[in-house]
């Protein structure tokens, strides 16, 4: 998608740079700005393709593609067949007991997978999409939820940190029937004041866990289990089976031993794509995904996430890779040592060059695209390392204030 | 400090922007550091700088530079 008002030169630089086989522009536009054959004009637009060759032979069940992260700039996606997507959505519709007289409102973006996921699922039993590009921090949001009678939303933590913060709990929305939460560990503090918030409004709050590279979800806290399990992301969902493995490779069958979770069933993605050319691959994982997050179960077999084998950070519902920011920092800050660590919500980079710091801030919220209360640059002497050359992050811990 | 000062300082802080940054003409998503984000940790710095609580509907409605120095009226709090 490129901007109408581009000069031509700067338009026809990134066509050259991109070498993109087919390109969207206003139809007034298309003969002065790039000679291409036009194939479908409608509403205004063209579809024009281009010279350049660079067709792709598809596997036949990819259905789509999703990114991992927020907006790093990581060219890694995620292989979502149709029949990942049909399987996901058939089962969220389950246990949500969706019906065609639902109004979900639309809270999250449909291009990340736990918004998109809200949309197919509904859309598979017939129900309404109140959409809207509002947020919560604006009034015709709440004005829009109320007149159209929303029925449901779904947030990452970061949403009920908000809805915490605008005193959800005294607004009228009788139409509200339930409310859902993924994208991250919700704290245990404000899982408990929603879980009570529901009990006592008749209402429903549902945690849930899952992955894009599961298509969305896996887990989920019956309603029922709200207030009771607090902490826990619940159970597998319908169709779906969890584990836990230890460091062998050995299921685990004794509670409150922490392994890694492993989920199974026909919603686990087909794999990754990092170029044109790993669009032609099929199934690598066959129904069987190592999560990378460290879980434990109870006596009545809930499961409770309780760390993780790699190393990314949630940042307001986005997957950020910390050796992935380290990466970025270095290029762009040659000569300087780095190292990122924190914790869901808070970055902290670690840096030996004080004047660099607030650049650094800057850059790295921007190439993200979140905001940069996120990040939190910290001077250090020296990043400790081991004889191997290897970061100690470990030691670094001491330095998080949050 | 006055209110006019403790008003511009809280956008200083709020949304982490340099002093020159802080205009009239400010508004809700008009720069990147004003996104959702931004807003509750603009509402919390004006509501330490003022010593207020401030009402969902007003939180919701704060959606401007202007449009805030007439909700603070509301807490007799007059900024000029």
């Amino acid at each position: 998608m490129l901007s109408a008002d581009m000069e031509p030169s700067l338009l026809i630089s990134l066509l050259e740079l991109y070498k993109p086989s087919f390109i969207w522009m206003p139809s007034d536009k298309k003969i002065e700005s790039y000679g291409g054959e036009s194939i479908f004009d409608e509403w205004g637009y063209s579809l024009v393709k281009t010279d350049y060759d660079s067709e792709y032979l598809l596997y036949e069940d990819l259905c789509m593609l999703l990114t991992t992260s927020g907006s790093t700039g990581s060219p890694k996606f995620v292989r979502q067949s149709y029949k990942n997507v049909e399987a996901n959505a058939r089962s969220i519709a389950g246990y949500l007991k969706l019906g065609p007289d639902e109004r979900p409102v639309t809270t999250l973006p449909m291009n990340y997978t736990y918004g998109l996921s809200i949309i197919n699922s509904h859309l598979m039993v017939g129900a309404t999409i109140l959409v809207t590009d509002k947020g919560l921090m604006q009034k015709e949001f709440w004005q829009f939820i109320k007149t159209s009678e929303a029925t449901s939303f779904g947030g990452v933590p970061y949403t009920y940190e908000m809805l915490d913060k605008l005193r959800f709990y005294r607004m009228d929305l009788p139409a509200l029937r339930y409310m859902t939460q993924a994208g991250g560990k919700l704290s245990a503090d404000l899982h408990r004041k929603f879980a009570e918030y529901a009990d006592s409004h008749n209402k429903k709050f549902i945690v849930m866990y899952g992955q894009c590279e599961a298509t969305a979800r896996m887990g989920y806290l019956p309603a029922e289990y709200a207030s009771s399990k607090i902490g826990s992301m619940g159970i597998a969902i319908p169709g779906g089976k969890l584990s836990l493995i230890d460091t062998e490779g050995k299921t685990i069958s004794t509670p409150h031993s922490a392994g890694e979770l492993i989920y199974e069933g026909d919603n686990v993605t087909l794999g990754y794509a990092l170029t044109g050319d790993d669009l032609v691959l099929g199934d690598e994982r066959h129904g069987v995904l190592h999560t990378g997050d460290i879980a434990e179960f109870d006596d009545e077999g809930f499961y409770y996430i309780v760390g993780r084998k790699k190393r990314f950070l949630k940042i307001f519902g986005n997957r950020v890779n910390l050796d992935e920011t380290e990466r970025m920092i270095k290029s762009r800050f040659p000569g300087n040592e780095i190292a990122c660590a924190g914790v869901d919500d808070h970055m902290f980079i670690f840096s030996v060059n004080e004047t660099i710091n607030e650049e650094i801030r800057s850059f790295i919220s921007l190439k993200t695209g979140l905001n940069q209360s996120a990040f939190k640059v910290v001077t250090v002497e020296s990043i400790p390392k081991n004889d191997a050359g290897k970061t100690l992050y470990k030691e670094l811990e001491k330095y998080y204030d949050v | 400090m006055t209110n006019l000062e403790k008003y511009r300082n809280a956008f200083v802080e709020g949304l982490e922007m340099s002093p020159e940054e802080v205009n009239d003409s400010l508004e809700y998503q008009g720069v990147p550091q004003w996104d959702s984000v931004g807003h509750m940790a603009l509402i919390a710095s004006l509501e330490d700088a003022f010593g207020i609580m401030m009402d969902t509907d007003d939180i919701i409605d704060f959606s401007s530079y202007k449009k805030g120095i007439e909700i603070l009226k509301k807490y007799d709090i007059t900024v000029e």
